[in-house]
């Protein structure tokens, strides 16, 4: 599964587990309006270096950090090449 | 009074202290030491005591109690630099072993021998300081001085009890029972690191064991390994963890017939109360309570006075208790209802984006799936919140689907937490690590 595929599904399983509302995924979606709370993220974090192998957010700096669903994902693409 | 005078009291015929490897007649001691040889020379001592078979601990203790000045039970597992630390903070003066663990270097060194040899009477007249180290999982070991009169204050007398335990003597819980057994009419039996659960349960089944006691990790050992059945006792003890309504039920299918009573004790304020209505916790009214023993709560931790505390700590000023004479248990309580119940220990906190996990509250949710043996919950570094919760856990055999299970333990997770305090990840493992005392092991 691409890692495009694989971050929105998880995102969508995590919306599901933690009874949240996810708001329909897009690229341009800032991830702070997806509907999804920092506990959601953190879960997901987990579950993609599970998945993936990775954890972008582990190796970079705060600043840096992606604001929008698309940049989450291009986050773990890069991190994976 | 000292320990050979307990147990001359109760009568000595046919009592023994027995592990695999040795049984111990408390009847020969009327003529005999463990000690002989070397006994003269430990009167007045600071004395490490450091062997490997328990029942070799017991005859040590017996024969240095009102002897030695001082004795340091040390759990079998230390190695020299735990050794030479509490050598330090207790001035010992001498080491009593068995040849099998390395001794370390001290003007006196004595072997102690099973079985006992010829020796003469002696008068034990010392009030012998009784020092047991805390079962602390880092930096060096914290020595709590007691007193056998400290140590028994919460032995009543009792009706011949045969008894079990599956702790060492040499931490708290086990000593109590040690020292139960022997001020009582009874007997002793011991399970060593070397005899299987399989083993013990034969052994003591056999010997038609009255009482028992151990930690709920091994309860939950125990009814997992399938050796339960092996015993009728009458009464089981559960104590040194948080005894929680999951273990207190399955103990109670197992066996209906005994009363099961979970105990509160620490090395630092002694035991502090028992309770046998078969829930978890404790009844709030205790905290009104007067008398040998009061509890306080503060901040959410449970505060102890009792006369039944340790005297002092061996080597650090720190002092034992408050200025009011409580000890500070660091086990954080919450009332629910008529109820206090443990929640977990106030260093065991995980930290979920600032709010605030204890395991052992979280454990206690999934120990309730009835596919669940055991179980245990610490923290995942997570950039985004600090720390999420997560959770090994053991299955009962045959428990089904793991997939399927994991995803139903998780819901009622969902269910009955808040959300960051459900474990966001189990992992199913065959066995959970313990301490050496018989406790889940919380950071290995």
């Amino acid at each position: 599964m691409s890692i495009r595929l694989t971050i929105l599904k998880e995102l969508e399983a995590v919306a599901a587990e933690q009874q949240k509302t996810l708001a329909p995924l897009k690229d341009d979606l800032p991830l702070m309006e997806s509907g999804l709370d920092s506990l959601c993220f953190a879960i997901l974090v987990a579950r993609l270096e599970d998945i993936l192998g990775v954890d972008p957010f582990a190796s970079v700096g705060a600043s840096r950090f992606p604001t929008t669903v698309g940049a989450l994902v291009t986050f773990y693409e890069r991190a994976e090449a | 009074m000292s320990l050979t005078g307990l147990i001359a009291l109760g009568g000595a015929r046919d009592r023994v202290v027995e592990t695999r490897e040795h049984r111990l007649a408390l009847a020969d001691f009327a003529e005999g030491g463990s000690l002989s040889g070397e006994f003269d020379a430990l009167e007045g001592r600071s004395v490490i005591l450091h062997v490997r078979d328990m029942a070799l601990a017991a005859a040590a203790l017996i024969d240095l109690d009102g002897w030695a000045r001082r004795i340091v039970l040390c759990p079998p597992g230390w190695g020299p630099e735990q050794l030479e630390s509490a050598a330090r903070d207790a001035e010992a003066e001498a080491i009593v072993h068995d040849r099998l663990v390395a001794p370390i270097d001290l003007p006196i060194g004595a072997i102690c021998a099973l079985p006992l040899r010829n020796a003469s009477a002696r008068v034990r007249a010392l009030a012998t300081e009784w020092v047991l180290p805390t079962s602390g999982t880092s930096g060096p070991p914290k020595l709590v001085v007691h007193t056998l009169a400290t140590l028994t204050g919460a032995i009543a007398d009792a009706p011949r009890q045969e008894w079990a335990t599956m702790y060492d003597i040499r931490r708290y819980g086990g000593l109590q029972i040690f020292l139960r057994a022997l001020s009582g009419l009874g007997s002793l039996r011991l399970n060593g690191p070397e005899e299987s659960l399989e083993d013990f349960f034969t052994r003591i089944g056999k010997a038609g064991i009255t009482h028992i006691s151990g930690t709920p990790s091994h309860w939950r050992k125990a009814l997992m390994s399938g050796e339960a059945g092996r015993i009728d006792p009458d009464n089981i003890r559960l104590s040194g963890e948080i005894a929680d309504d999951a273990v207190l039920a399955a103990l109670r299918d197992q066996y209906p017939r005994a009363r099961i009573e979970h105990a509160y004790a620490s090395t630092e304020a002694g035991v502090a109360f028992t309770i046998g209505d078969g829930r978890a916790g404790f009844p709030a009214a205790r905290l009104d309570e007067t008398g040998q023993v009061q509890l306080r709560v503060v901040d959410g931790a449970l505060r102890i006075k009792s006369e039944r505390r340790a005297l002092r700590f061996l080597g650090r000023d720190t002092p034992i208790a408050d200025r009011q004479g409580f000890v500070d248990t660091g086990d954080m309580v919450e009332l629910r209802g008529d109820r206090y119940v443990f929640v977990g220990r106030r260093g065991g906190i995980i930290n979920v984006g600032g709010a605030k996990a204890h395991p052992e509250e979280i454990e206690a949710v999934i120990n309730a799936h009835p596919a669940v043996q055991a179980s245990r919950v610490f923290a995942r570094k997570n950039p985004i919140t600090g720390a999420i919760v997560v959770a090994d856990v053991v299955l009962h055999p045959g428990a089904g689907s793991q997939i399927g299970l994991e995803r139903e333990i998780l819901e009622a997770c969902r269910g009955r937490l808040p959300a960051y305090m459900a474990p966001t990840r189990l992992r199913f493992v065959p066995e959970l690590p313990m301490t050496e005392g018989g406790k889940l092991l919380r950071n290995g």
